[in-house]
């Protein structure tokens, strides 16, 4: 092999850069995140473990039924009412960003941008 | 002849294009689908073509002009209420570049470009004009979105999803009537934090936005913010222009109205007492 003595040093130290995180971590990732759940209120509009996947999903459809089909009837959960809208449904009952929504983003490092525009609750911006 | 390799590929190429085209091009012709002719260019005929509103709701506007004269100050509240329920920030008078503007005055020649505007008499003269967006039937800002961020609904209002708005600024080009705006910087910082409106989002860096309506508003019962703030002087009906009982049905068979160049055929759903 040409300058084989370039090249193998080399690619060890790549695989050594690529593996350190488990190197220096192991194979714990970290702590779980825990979302704090709304006091009071027991169901959401879904089951848990729908929302926890695809809650995106679910703020999707609102949008379209609502804006683009004119449907704002509400999400009726045990004789109560959501109102189909992040500001005005979720968050009602989800009040604190930082302690719900956060927990889980930035543990898995997304960034979505809904609060571009959207206002978190007693926020200033 | 003697054809070289190179000049065999071109000729095969270009053949196999156009045999892949045409097809396509006769068929769209043939069904109709794009008018060989443009809408814009076709002038005073289109007029003609508003007869044919489609059935169903239709949501319009009637504003009189002959009120706000009357009212000094009125049209001014008209854009503050719109402005406010819907985080419309506010750049300064001078900042004319930034600006975003849902619903604004403008003077008699700016928004009926098309009517003779040679000795007009003191009214049309000195009166400014409330311009919002028309809410076309045929809408050329939902034909120019490649996205369907600008689209039509049922009930005739041209709304917008923010989300998929990808600020190519088409829809503005399109609009013969510049009532979008875009937004060069983030607003937020230019929203009254003492006033806005907690309900209802306010829009990013680089989308492009519009009056919408007040769908929201709609969908709980209420009224457009501005023909609220109107109050009960009358200068501004709401309503559904298919409805023949409806109030501004009665407004637009008893009063002669215009409205902002009819010739292009976008059909708008707003009429001026003048
Ligand atoms: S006034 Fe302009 S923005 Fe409004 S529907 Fe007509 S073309 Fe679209
Ligand atoms: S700027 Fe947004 S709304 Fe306008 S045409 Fe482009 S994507 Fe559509
Ligand atoms: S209808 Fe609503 S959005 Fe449109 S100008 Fe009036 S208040 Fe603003």
């Amino acid at each position: 092999m040409y300058d084989g003595k370039l090249i193998i040093p080399g690619l060890l130290i790549f695989l050594v850069l690529m593996i350190s995180p488990i190197l220096f971590n192991g194979l714990d990732a970290g702590p779980v995140p825990k979302p704090e759940k709304p006091v009071g209120v027991t169901k959401c509009v879904k089951s848990a473990q729908y929302m926890r996947t695809s809650h995106m999903k679910v703020l999707d459809d609102w949008r379209d039924e609502t804006l683009r089909d004119g449907d704002r009837t509400p999400v009726e959960i045990d004789g109560v009412k959501y109102e189909k809208s992040l500001m005005n449904g979720c968050l009602k009952c989800h009040t604190d960003k930082k302690k719900f929504c956060d927990e889980c983003h930035v543990y898995t490092s997304v960034k979505p941008y809904c609060w571009d525009c959207h206002y978190v609750p007693k926020e200033t911006f | 002849m003697d054809i070289k390799r190179r000049q065999f590929l071109k000729i095969a190429g270009l053949s196999t294009i156009a045999g892949i085209g045409a097809p396509a091009a006769f068929n769209l012709l043939l069904k109709g689908e794009t008018s060989p002719v443009s809408y814009a260019s076709s002038g005073g005929s289109a007029e003609a073509s508003h007869d044919d509103a489609p059935a169903g709701v239709r949501l319009g506007m009637v504003i009189d002009q002959k009120v706000f004269d009357a009212n000094i100050g009125l049209a001014q509240k008209c854009v503050t209420a719109c402005h406010t329920v819907h985080n419309v920030p506010d750049f300064g008078k001078d900042n004319k570049k930034d600006a975003i503007k849902w619903i604004f005055e403008v003077p008699f020649e700016k928004a009926f470009t098309n009517k003779s505007h040679y000795h007009r008499n003191a009214h049309l003269h000195d009166s400014d004009f409330l311009v919002l967006c028309n809410h076309c039937d045929n809408p050329p800002c939902v034909r120019a979105c490649p996205t369907k961020a600008t689209f039509k609904r049922k009930d005739g209002i041209v709304a917008m999803d923010y989300h998929r708005c990808i600020g190519c600024r088409f829809c503005m080009a399109a609009c013969p009537y510049g009532m979008r705006s875009f937004n060069w910087r983030d607003p937020r910082p230019f929203i009254d934090q003492t006033k806005h409106n907690k309900e209802f989002p306010t829009r990013m860096r680089g989308v492009v936005e519009k009056c919408n309506f007040c769908v929201d508003r709609l969908a709980r019962g209420l009224q457009p913010a501005c023909v609220e703030a109107t109050g009960n002087t009358g200068a501004m009906v709401f309503g559904d222009l298919n409805d023949s009982h409806s109030k501004i049905r009665k407004v637009l068979d008893e009063n002669f109205t215009i409205q902002r160049k009819p010739a292009l055929g976008t059909q708008p759903s707003l009429f001026y007492i003048i």
